[in-house]
């Protein structure tokens, strides 16, 4: 065999010329995406130093969401097992978190760790170990039924949740958020009355941090062996098993994946807030997932974070449109007011992309990236 | 025993409830291969109708004329919104129908307000004691509804070109094309005959009770009905509908006595937690048929 030194990028000149499987493989596989991602990251780092502390913390949230939806799109858009029930594994992450870091002596369940790496994994582990329990019964189902059982989790996971109340202090009374501290830095603590950096801008660069990791994670996973088994088995299971793919472990795999990535978005989703109570984990907040990973693009990272940003900013623009729409009321008591309108949103933005354009945002950006690089020509 | 058997007759009105929604599903699973999530809404848009309508025009009145216009409702979002879908993945048709469904749901809870709303059925609370065992009048109206509503869907499956022209068609839709089935008449039907008995389903259920924003909460427990009876079986969407309501309000009764330790009452998952045991042990229902693959 003689060693040919395959170069990483391709010829000046010649962006198109692969040489070897793995360049056309590789995470950044183009100049311009290498310095699109460059600048992309450089811009969301910069974002708190530019933008208002109210507006950051919708961006924060968003970020956290994209982390949770990421994983629904690993189970739901790779591996194309519908998963109604993405709420419970949030849940069951918020949860283990604020139970390791919670006060040991307080009210509720505590352990006092705390590391917060340590409850970050541990959230991230508790999660993707109901995932994996949970996935057995699942891989015995395909398509709608699965949907349906899903489904059922949330309604069985609230339960326990309302019930369980020293874990999680009981229905409409809830409990506190892990608070995250790092190397003596408290994301929560607000510093921008003496000039240091305020809760908003710390919990955002955190979030991003976490963000980034997570999302090469799911990237690196989707273009490995795990992700095209994935996909095989999404195309067609029962073609992927002739070829050799382990349904069973691969959905397995999958489930323990997507709940790990749920998990994690749990344990830091109400760090802005503090405080959290069991009915968050609804049908509403799966039906949010399943949103984000339509509107942004099924089987794609960078259209998750995309659709992730857009349902954290609906509330916003909902907020902004009574300016523009006289009979929107602000009143939760007046209908229609805006949060009526924010969560018709949801549906509408579903079947509108459903209907018009099926590979979500990301599918928009493809688009415009295809006209600008074939332009003048058609295609 | 006079506990049990108050139980199982509040568990037949549930059940008929259950059965009716149940229905609603498998005409659509039957009819196009999907579940529609929509059920839900329809369901509370057509009961946030009837109490409009129930005290200008009177209980009954308004349970046909809101039946019949939720029916039009469910025409008019078939056609619009899943029509130009049909021959796409059912996952994307399932996902399009939750879109629906946030949309009817949010827009016609609007509508309850923060008055209470009751349908104004004539029965309430009352009950008629039957050998020291309490029945609830609506509980046997809607189960004599329920019975009524099925003979008279069975009919229409077998007697009516209409509904023959549906059962063809969820045999072999292409077979019936060439026969000269309209396929899209046999969408649309299905979508107006399920958004009907949602509403009726609502009605009912909320016959005795006031209607608040979270009434659409029993059309979803009636997934765990249809997964009983299976996808594809109307008997079976019957009979698993008594089944579910009948287990849910024993359970609901004797919930202090075997749960001691649990303080919410465990009969608000009962049918989840039916679901979950039936399809381990059998993945395609009880009635269901099972999925031969072709490779």
């Amino acid at each position: 065999m003689t060693a040919t030194r395959t170069r990483r990028l391709a010829p000046l000149g010649r962006p198109e010329l692969y040489t070897s499987y793995r360049q056309d493989m590789a995470l950044l596989n183009t100049r311009s995406k290498m310095l699109g991602a460059l600048g992309v990251l450089v811009v969301a780092a910069l974002m708190p130093l530019m933008v208002s502390d109210n507006l950051l913390l919708i961006l924060a949230s968003g970020l956290v969401l994209a982390i949770g939806a990421i994983g629904l799109n690993l189970v739901t858009g790779y591996a194309g097992q519908v998963s109604l029930g993405h709420a419970f594994f949030v849940g069951v992450g918020a949860y283990t978190a604020a139970a390791m870091a919670g006060d040991p002596d307080g009210r509720y369940l505590g352990l006092g760790i705390d590391f917060m790496p340590l409850w970050l994994l541990g959230a991230g582990l508790v999660a993707a170990l109901c995932g994996a329990v949970v996935a057995p019964l699942a891989t015995r189902l395909r398509g709608l039924y699965l949907a349906i059982v899903t489904l059922g989790l949330v309604f069985i996971g609230q339960y326990f949740f309302f019930e369980w109340d020293e874990l999680t202090g009981g229905s409409q009374v809830g409990r506190d958020a892990a608070k995250p501290v790092l190397l003596g830095i408290e994301f929560t603590a607000d510093y921008g009355f003496k000039g240091g950096w305020t809760e908003e801008q710390k919990l955002y660069w955190l979030f991003l941090a976490v963000l980034v990791i997570a999302a090469l994670v799911a990237r690196n996973i989707a273009r490995s062996r795990v992700g095209r088994a994935f996909s095989a088995i999404r195309d067609r299971d029962v073609a992927a098993g002739v070829m050799g793919v382990n349904l069973t472990r691969y959905k397995i795999i999958a489930f323990t994946i997507s709940s790990f990535y749920a998990g994690i978005a749990g344990a830091l989703m109400f760090s802005a807030s503090g405080h959290f109570t069991p009915e968050s984990f609804n049908l509403l907040l799966s039906v949010q997932f399943i949103a984000i990973v339509l509107i942004g693009g099924v089987a794609t990272i960078s259209g998750t974070i995309m659709g992730a940003m857009l349902i954290a900013l609906l509330p916003r623009i909902a907020s902004e449109l009574p300016a523009f729409v006289p009979f929107l009321s602000t009143s939760a008591s007046e209908h229609p007011n805006i949060f009526d309108f924010e969560q018709i949103m949801y549906g509408v933005l579903i079947v509108a992309f459903l209907l018009f354009e099926p590979r979500g945002l990301f599918g928009i950006w493809h688009r415009v990236r295809t006209y600008w690089k074939s332009y003048p020509f058609s295609y | 025993m006079t506990q049990l058997l108050g139980a199982v007759a509040g568990g037949i009105g549930v059940g008929s409830i259950y059965a009716l929604l149940a229905l609603g599903f498998v005409i659509i699973y039957k009819s196009m291969g999907v579940i529609s999530f929509a059920q839900p809404a329809f369901l509370l848009a057509g009961t946030v109708l009837v109490t409009y309508l129930s005290p200008e025009i009177g209980f009954f009145p308004a349970l046909v004329v809101g039946s019949v216009a939720i029916a039009g409702v469910a025409l008019v979002v078939e056609r619009v919104a899943i029509r130009p879908m049909v021959g796409k993945a059912v996952f994307v048709i399932a996902i399009i129908t939750i879109g629906i469904d946030i949309i009817v749901r949010i827009v016609s809870g609007m509508f309850v307000g923060s008055d209470q709303r009751t349908v104004r059925d004539p029965w309430g609370l009352d009950a008629w004691e039957v050998g020291g065992v309490y029945v609830e009048q609506r509980d046997l109206a809607a189960f004599a509804v329920t019975t009524v509503l099925v003979l008279a869907l069975f009919a229409f499956f077998r007697w009516t070109p209409i509904g023959l022209a549906m059962r063809a068609s969820a045999l072999d839709q292409e077979a019936a094309m060439a026969q000269g089935v309209n396929v899209g008449t046999v969408f649309a039907v299905s979508w107006a005959l399920a958004g009907a008995l949602a509403t009726v389903a609502g009605v009912f259920a909320a016959a005795g009770r006031t209607v608040d924003q979270n009434h659409w909460h029993i059309a979803l427990l009636a997934l765990p009905v249809i997964i009983l009876g299976g996808l594809d079986s109307l008997g079976g969407a019957v009979l698993g509908g008594l089944v579910i309501g009948i287990t849910q309000q024993v359970v609901t009764t004797y919930h202090r006595d075997w749960f001691p330790g649990l303080d919410t009452n465990i009969g608000s998952i009962t049918p989840y937690l039916v679901m979950l045991v039936v399809l381990l042990v059998r993945p395609y229902g009880l009635f269901g048929t099972r999925e031969v693959e072709r490779v």
